[in-house]
């Protein structure tokens, strides 16, 4: 590769990878000649302009057509767009977070969680732009790699050491099987380009190993379910959500479960979307009742064993596994409703859990635990932090005039729209719902119906902001969820997600 | 004026919301003031809507349609959309229960002055709670159907958890584990319908579903379909109505809530279950209904007996209503299960009767309650004597109940029973035994506390001037309709022609 092809590309599609690159680089320096006493509270800032730099930018590339750069590694297309707009919007909203958080043990690392977070997002925005199996791999292992690290930014907290330990165990080991997994579609294909994959997945010699194409998905799909702590790969999340500091939790539940989600759809529906399975049927016609198992598995396992929990990080991290199980449940619905269906989701996510993040940081911190106790009586307490958490614990239950809500009554739109349809699927979904209302509301009856001596908790000014915001995006979503469709069908084009692989596809069948 | 009217109406409590929040928490006074006007501009605004409405007129009427949300499935021969719309109307059915809505709202509001803590948050909750009473009898599509119907699931369970007596939390999860079953029931139906038609809206329904099989085959609906569809719907509306064995919840809710939450419940929140069994069950799938017609009139013979012996057990005047609720509603199914005028009407009548009766007993309780702490009928004897307009209202309401003619108690239990001795004589003769048990749990619970013998009573005074609107108003309702019924029945016939004309009756 030579300067001239270098200089060929159009690298401003990579705009926004370049901002959050150069903020990251340009936050390890400071860091670096920073003294050691200085507060680190300005690069919170900096990291924030530079995601709301890279935010900006990405809306300003709304109007650009697919591009592909990098021999086709780097892809730009609505799909990308849509979804690093999550991404972003919660890695910005993580940073007001983290910039008022108070242990004296994440002060001294505070310029290093910064570029750590950055490197992250960064890491998830190259999935959600590639086209290619080594470039998904490169940007799931720098997302992976990050948040290992930040799990145990507490150096002193014997739990977040732990965390981080269980994380990079549990992370290698999904790693591998990934890995594995891509290795035979590699060795089936000959090919490492998604689309390319697409095309050849289509080849008739292959019909002959479709035994292996079946075990090539199940093992990448199960190797990628990791991320978004999906049974059974889920065991790590409760540990390290307990034990890494908030702003991580945060950002673990909400950007990199995106992430998760984004490499999946990436990876499973344009790789496999027109190979064949056992006896020549499509293979993701075929493979459904795998994930819908493995759907109706997390939801049950993530809603039934956040009952029992007392550490409300422990009961949010079981939760935000049941989460995912509703999200996997689109997986299932055999349509363009996939994508609008997980973008909704994800986006009342963003605000609901984030939210509710923001109000664990505040208490946990004032009152030195974690225990749901500390929510007795806020309502008295605090009543301004009382209601938005309210309204988001409301948001998780699916109650309408929340986001929460319109998110699930599209996946059921999905789930049912099918034929046949998937009641039993529905049904599970429902009845884990139900389940969830417990836990849910049990948080509500202790700040309302309980009294408590604590004192009031005072909310910095960032924080306010976010719970502001949160509130007023989900109640908003939850009245006129238009505002987020309309954008989304505005700027998303199925075909061009698919476009490469529908001619291909198309060729071959004549 | 008349476009936006029903819409006006639905967010007419918000303006009380409104208010309440830049009024000081500390402000009792105020608050209670407010909390009262807050509910007087829905009833005024109920009213102007019952001034637009023309009785003789069949059809829909103040409709208000917009689209709302859209979702869009790209499909490789097209992209098919799936709308909903915001829409809202109100036929002569709908329009008596949000009148009933918010009457009961008002009585129940100045019945709230026996609330003792946290007066603002107490109020922003009913005022919420009306909101979402008032959008279920409006909604003109399963979206928004289900939407306030959750709305009105919320507010309860802050208001019996908050504000109810000993056992309110357990009350308050029970209620929000079963209503929550049958709502889940209800969601998965509706989207499955929604699904399969393309459409939420009531009419569309009711108009696709009657389309003949042949036609209803190429939208993939079978007649399996459309059965298993009623079958849920029943189930998630006889949660809410309540109809044994799913009727543990609704017993607690009225022995655990604070009365006036107790007089909006039984008064109005049960009667979403009656209204959806009639509009969704009667209304969208009239062969099925059909066909289940004997189980529903026995499962209605079975509540009302059930209900009534075990109204004649109980020790305390709260349990002794609130099993007479179940056993009232059962003559809702008993009417329902005729699949004629007469038991239609019957209960219809029983619905919008029943809400005003048990309003009436539970603010009563409520009252005997805040005097003496106690609604055990030991505690309670010769009433009569130290409050004697209390005792007189008491009478007359339990009178109502067991269904004296004069009486509005009485038209609804003739007409149902005359609907189903038409069609299935012996239930209807089994039935008519629950008419005897209601007469000797009611006379046994009220006649002991207003003349039985006298009790050791500390602080029985009579009703004061602000507990006698509520008590008067609806017992003047009471009596009204079961005078000149024929008000009643002018406006509903439309709406039961049209249900009637599904069922071919």
């Amino acid at each position: 590769m030579d300067l001239d092809t270098l200089l060929s590309f159009h690298w401003s599609v990579m705009l926004p990878e370049f901002i959050i690159l150069g903020v990251a680089t340009l936050l390890s320096v400071i860091d670096l000649f920073m003294k050691k006493e200085s507060s680190r509270k300005p690069l919170a800032w900096l990291a924030g302009a530079g995601v709301l730099a890279a935010l900006i930018s990405i809306f300003m590339q709304l109007d650009i057509e697919v591009t592909s750069i990098l021999y086709d590694t780097y892809r730009l297309d609505s799909f990308s767009k849509a979804f690093k707009i999550l991404l972003l919007l919660g890695t910005l909203l993580v940073i007001v977070l983290s910039s008022n958080y108070k242990k004296e043990d994440l002060e001294e690392n505070r310029g290093e969680f910064y570029y750590l977070l950055l490197a992250a997002l960064l890491g998830a925005m190259m999935m959600a732009s590639s086209a290619d199996l080594i470039t998904l791999f490169v940007g799931l292992e720098l997302l992976s790699l990050s948040s290992y690290v930040m799990a145990g930014l507490e150096r002193r907290n014997k739990r977040s050491n732990e965390s981080a330990f269980k994380y990079i165990v549990s992370g290698g080991i999904a790693t591998a099987i990934t890995l594995f997994g891509m290795s035979y579609i590699f060795g089936l294909t000959g090919e490492t380009n998604l689309f390319k994959i697409a095309e050849n997945m289509g080849n008739l010699e292959l019909l002959e190993h479709s035994f292996l194409i079946v075990f090539a998905f199940i093992i990448t799909f199960a190797g990628l379910t990791f991320k978004i702590a999906a049974a059974p790969l889920h065991m790590w999340a409760p540990d390290v959500y307990e034990g890494a500091p908030v702003p991580v939790t945060a950002f673990l539940s909400v950007v990199s479960k995106t992430a998760g989600f984004v490499i999946l759809l990436r990876v499973i529906i344009i790789c496999f979307i027109a190979a064949p399975g056992i006896d020549k049927e499509p293979i993701l016609l075929q493979v459904q009742p795998y994930v819908m198992v493995l759907a109706a598995a997390t939801m049950i396992i993530g809603n039934v064993t956040a009952l029992r929990q007392r550490n409300i990080k422990r009961m949010f991290a079981y939760s935000s596994i049941a989460q995912a199980g509703y999200i996997l449940v689109p997986f299932v619905s055999n349509s363009s409703l996939v994508f609008e269906l997980i973008w909704f989701y994800l986006l009342a996510y963003l605000f609901m859990n984030i939210g509710a993040f923001t109000v664990i940081q505040l208490l946990s911190s004032q009152e030195g635990s974690t225990d749901i106790g500390i929510f007795r009586g806020l309502f008295r307490r605090s009543p301004w932090l009382a209601v938005p958490m309210t309204f988001f614990v409301l948001s998780l239950a699916g109650i309408p005039i929340t986001a929460g809500f319109i998110g699930k009554f599209g996946i059921f739109m999905g789930a049912l729209g099918l034929d046949p349809a998937h009641y039993w699927l529905a049904a599970v979904m429902m009845a884990t719902t139900l389940v969830s209302y417990v836990y849910y509301f049990n948080i509500i009856a202790i700040m309302f119906f309980r009294d408590s001596e604590g004192s009031k908790v005072s909310i910095p000014g960032g924080m306010a902001a976010v719970l502001a915001f949160c509130t007023a995006s989900i109640l908003i979503l939850g009245v006129m969820p238009d505002l987020a469709l309309d954008f989304f069908y505005g700027n998303f084009d199925v075909n061009e997600f698919f476009m490469q692989i529908e001619t291909e596809v198309h060729t071959h069948d004549h | 004026m008349n476009t936006w009217l029903l819409s006006i109406l639905i967010l007419s409590p918000l303006l009380g919301v409104l208010v309440l929040i830049f009024t000081p928490s500390q402000d009792e006074k105020s608050i209670k003031w407010i909390g009262i006007l807050g509910t007087l501009f829905p009833l005024g605004t109920a009213l102007v809507t019952l001034s637009a409405f023309n009785t003789s007129s069949k059809g829909l009427q103040l409709a208000e349609k917009f689209q709302w949300v859209s979702y869009e499935v790209f499909q490789s021969n097209g992209d098919v959309s799936y709308p909903i719309f915001y829409e809202v109307g109100v036929n002569g059915l709908s329009m008596i229960l949000i009148l009933l809505t918010t009457v009961v709202s008002v009585l129940a509001a100045i019945a709230s002055f026996s609330i003792k803590k946290d007066w603002k948050s107490y109020f922003i909750l009913f005022f919420l709670l009306e909101m979402g009473m008032i959008g279920v009898f409006a909604a003109q599509n399963l979206f928004l159907f289900f939407i306030f119907f959750e709305i009105t699931l919320i507010p309860m369970f802050f208001l019996i958890g908050r504000w109810g007596y000993l056992e309110r939390e357990k009350a308050a999860y029970s209620f929000l584990i079963y209503n929550g079953v049958g709502s889940a029931i209800l969601l998965i139906a509706f989207v499955a319908m929604f699904m399969k038609t393309g459409t939420m809206n009531f009419e569309q329904l009711a108009y696709t579903f009657s389309l003949p099989q042949s036609e209803l085959s190429d939208m993939n609906i079978t007649k399996n379909f459309k059965m298993g569809m009623l079958i849920a719907l029943l189930v998630a509306f006889a949660v809410k109505l309540p109809v044994a064995p799913l009727h543990s919840w609704m017993v607690r809710v009225h022995v655990q809530a604070p009365p006036p939450i107790v007089m909006l419940h039984s008064g109005i929140l049960l009667k979403i279950g009656a209204y959806g069994l009639i509009v969704f069950g009667a209304g969208l799938f009239p062969d099925q209904f059909k066909s289940l017609a004997f189980i529903i009139g026995l499962f209605g013979v079975v509540n009302l007996l059930y209900g009534a012996f075990l109204a004649l057990t109980q020790r305390d005047l709260k349990r002794v209503l609130a099993y007479s609720s179940v056993s009232h509603m059962g003559i809702v199914l008993i009417g329902l299960a005729a699949l004629n005028e007469a038991g239609m009407t019957g209960a219809v009548f029983q619905v919008v009767s029943h809400g005003l009766i048990s309003a009436l007993l539970f603010f009563l309780v409520g009252v005997l309650y805040e005097r003496e702490g106690s609604s055990q009928l030991k505690d309670f004897g010769g009433v009569a004597k130290r409050m004697p307009i209390f005792a007189g209202v008491m009478l007359a309401g339990g009178l109502a109940s067991l269904g004296l003619p004069g009486m509005s108690g009485f038209i609804s239990e003739f007409m149902a029973f005359l609907g189903l001795f038409e069609t299935m004589p012996v239930l209807a003769a089994v039935g008519t035994l629950g008419l005897i048990l209601t007469a000797v749990y009611v006379l046994r619970a009220v006649l002991a506390i207003t003349f039985g013998t006298e009790k050791e009573l500390s602080n029985a005074y009579d009703l004061s001037s602000t507990e006698r609107i509520p008590a008067f108003i609806l017992l003047a309702a009471i009596l009204f309709i079961g005078i000149y019924p024929a008000w009643l029945s002018d406006m509903l016939r439309p709406t039961l022609d049209s249900i009637l004309l599904g069922l071919g009756g």
